[in-house]
């Protein structure tokens, strides 16, 4: 089908490992890891300049003492970030804290919704299929390469529609809502492909037993979806937690309502002149649920992303 | 009887999905068409309020006759070719480092990748920062440390500049996505049969024609993905602007911004446009590329 290019070709979680160089010293490997080992430094400066900073109290404001560490370390920029601060020394800021919980209750649900949502549909697609199934994939498929400007403004209405008449809450439930809706095209994506690739005896067998579907889905197909729900709800996680589009659009307050994003922006494009000290804070907490997932999930994250990045 | 009867289950299993699908996206869609050739411009006509009237595709021929939606499109081919250029270059650069089986290529790789992991928005508070446009004595940030290092003569105002301000936003873009590049294409070097550099090797091929030859016509296909992917995501570039410099900062809008803008004063009709404009952009670039993948796979 049309998506394999965009999944199955560049699996970078089974890489296979290369040979190694036999040879004594080797001028063009000391070349090679020099330049790494460059670039390596000119990725991390941001996180150098985010932590250091984060840390920075009032003393360190000038710009000549930008790229120094903390003369004195603080962690005044942390407690405001995260508490927030009504007036005084650093004006207004709203806390994250709260946002990070908000944030946490739209991305869980919105995830787990949509991660069954697409396994149900990719094996239907896949292994329980029906006259024109191959039609109906590519027409949920195409949901995943339109721009989201391009429904933005019918959908403001309504979701404006839905919250007055059917009381359905602004902010995170329209959100988790709309995360849920506008993954169903990814999920089902990988879910379809992965079922492709399970021998289809497997199911077969059920059915010739005369189990039904929804049987076989649950005893059979569930079990096996382990590998495809850990990616799924990784991608689903991830990019629903980073989305500031639909945030901005739908979140609602920035301080009460929001998620982390909106919360974010406008603690940096506060009304005073930016207090980067705390901005930077605000920012790497708001980093930490992305980041740990990397860390600890890392190759099902790519898994994920060499499928999904042309979403939205 | 017995065939309608076994399919009748999973249309129904499918069917709640595909309700969604059809008025989220399809009928949006529509929608957003119909919103775009009416005179929409307030409020009280989006809600209903007040009676509005089409328009045709006034809308769009007023968009684009605009000095200001110009400077907009201006501003997105040029993030778009120095973003593209950008993560190109680098992904493949790293992934041509990484392929002869380096010691800790598992580091490297992680952290080439990670910025990815990493919201546009975190990413834009620490890039406002390093892209601070005070030169001199008060200069921070990447000005700052050209000073430092002797580079003093790169020393620029960033994202102020007119002409060329989105060309600064197009650096975190470039430090954010490089990494995903080298993945695809680090995969793709890694796909490639040993056999086959051997083959060319024993057949005296020196190693810089071996890639001109062997690796890079095999890579092709990772290359083109790669294109289509990174385009698809340049055009729509909106949080990297919003916070790196902000909605309203002329040098540095692109459409994504503008729709929002216009959303944001209520004039709807030509948010609509924008949107659609952006939306037969992105499919005049992907249709093509739907096709020859399907082709491609018949094979």
């Amino acid at each position: 089908m049309t998506t394999t290019a965009l999944t199955g070709h560049f699996d970078a979680t089974k890489v296979p490992e290369a040979k190694k160089p036999n040879a004594g010293f080797d001028w063009g490997r000391l070349i090679r890891y020099g330049l790494l080992l460059l670039f390596l430094v000119i990725v991390l400066i941001p996180v150098y300049v985010l932590l250091v900073t984060s840390f920075k109290g009032v003393g360190d404001a000038d710009p000549s003492r930008a790229w120094l560490p903390p003369q004195e370390w603080t962690l005044e920029n942390w407690k405001v970030a995260l508490l927030g601060s009504k007036s005084g020394e650093y004006g207004k800021i709203f806390p994250v804290l709260p946002a990070l919980g908000r944030t946490l209750a739209m991305v869980v649900p919105a995830a787990i919704i949509s991660s069954f949502l697409g396994s149900m549909n990719g094996f239907v697609l896949a292994r329980w299929r029906f006259p024109y199934a191959n039609v109906v994939f590519t027409l949920i498929l195409f949901g995943m390469f339109i721009p989201y400007q391009a429904v933005m403004v019918p959908l403001y209405k309504i979701m404006i529609q839905m919250q007055s008449n059917w009381g359905l809450p602004s902010g995170i439930p329209t959100l988790a809502l709309l995360h849920i809706i506008y993954g169903i095209p990814i999920t089902t994506l990988i879910f379809r492909n992965y079922y492709q690739s399970v021998p289809q005896e497997l199911m077969e067998a059920s059915r010739v037993d005369g189990a039904g579907m929804i049987r076989t889905y649950v005893s059979v197909v569930l079990p096996i979806s382990i590998p495809s729900f850990v990616v799924v709800l990784i991608w689903q996680f991830t990019s629903a937690w980073n989305d500031f589009l639909f945030a901005s659009f739908f979140g609602g307050n920035a301080e009460t309502q929001a998620p982390v994003t909106v919360t974010l922006n406008a603690i940096a494009h506060g009304s005073m002149m930016t207090n980067y000290g705390v901005s930077m804070a605000a920012a790497l907490l708001a980093s930490v649920p992305t980041l740990v997932v990397y860390i600890f999930l890392g190759k099902y994250f790519v898994g994920g992303l060499m499928s999904g990045s042309v979403k939205g | 009887m017995t065939r309608i009867k076994r399919y009748v289950p999973p249309i129904l299993l499918i069917s709640p999905s595909l309700v969604l699908v059809g008025i989220f996206v399809y009928y949006l869609i529509f929608g957003s068409v119909q919103l775009s050739t009416t005179d929409t411009h307030s409020f009280p006509q989006f809600a209903g309020t007040v009676p509005h009237e089409n328009v045709g595709i006034d809308n769009f021929v007023e968009l684009l006759r605009s000095k200001d939606f110009q400077h907009s499109l201006k501003n997105l081919l040029l993030y778009t070719a120095i973003f593209i250029t950008g993560t190109m270059f680098f992904g493949f650069l790293w992934a041509w480092l990484l392929d002869r089986r380096s010691r800790a290529e598992g580091v490297f790789r992680s952290l080439y990748l990670f910025p990815m992991a990493v919201s546009s928005v975190a990413a834009g508070v620490v890039w406002r920062w390093l892209l601070n446009a005070n030169q001199g004595k008060d200069a921070s940030g990447l000005n700052r440390l050209f000073q430092a290092t002797g580079l003093g003569f790169l020393e620029n105002g960033w994202t102020t500049s007119v002409s060329f301000g989105i060309a600064a936003i197009a650096m975190p873009a470039i430090w954010q996505m490089s990494g995903y590049v080298m993945a695809l294409f680090l995969a793709g070097f890694r796909g490639i049969p040993g056999e086959l550099r051997e083959a060319a090797r024993m057949d005296g091929a020196k190693e810089w024609q071996i890639y001109r030859h062997v690796l890079f016509p095999q890579l092709s296909p990772v290359a083109l993905s790669a294109l289509i992917i990174l385009g698809h995501m340049s055009l729509k570039v909106f949080d990297l602007i919003v916070s790196v410099t902000d909605y309203r900062f002329y040098p540095t809008k692109a459409p994504a911004v503008d729709m929002a803008n216009y959303m944001n004063t209520g004039d709807y009709a030509n948010a609509a446009a924008v949107g659609v404009i952006l939306l037969l952009v992105i499919l005049v670039l992907i249709v093509p590329y739907l096709i020859h993948t399907a082709r491609e796979d018949r094979k």
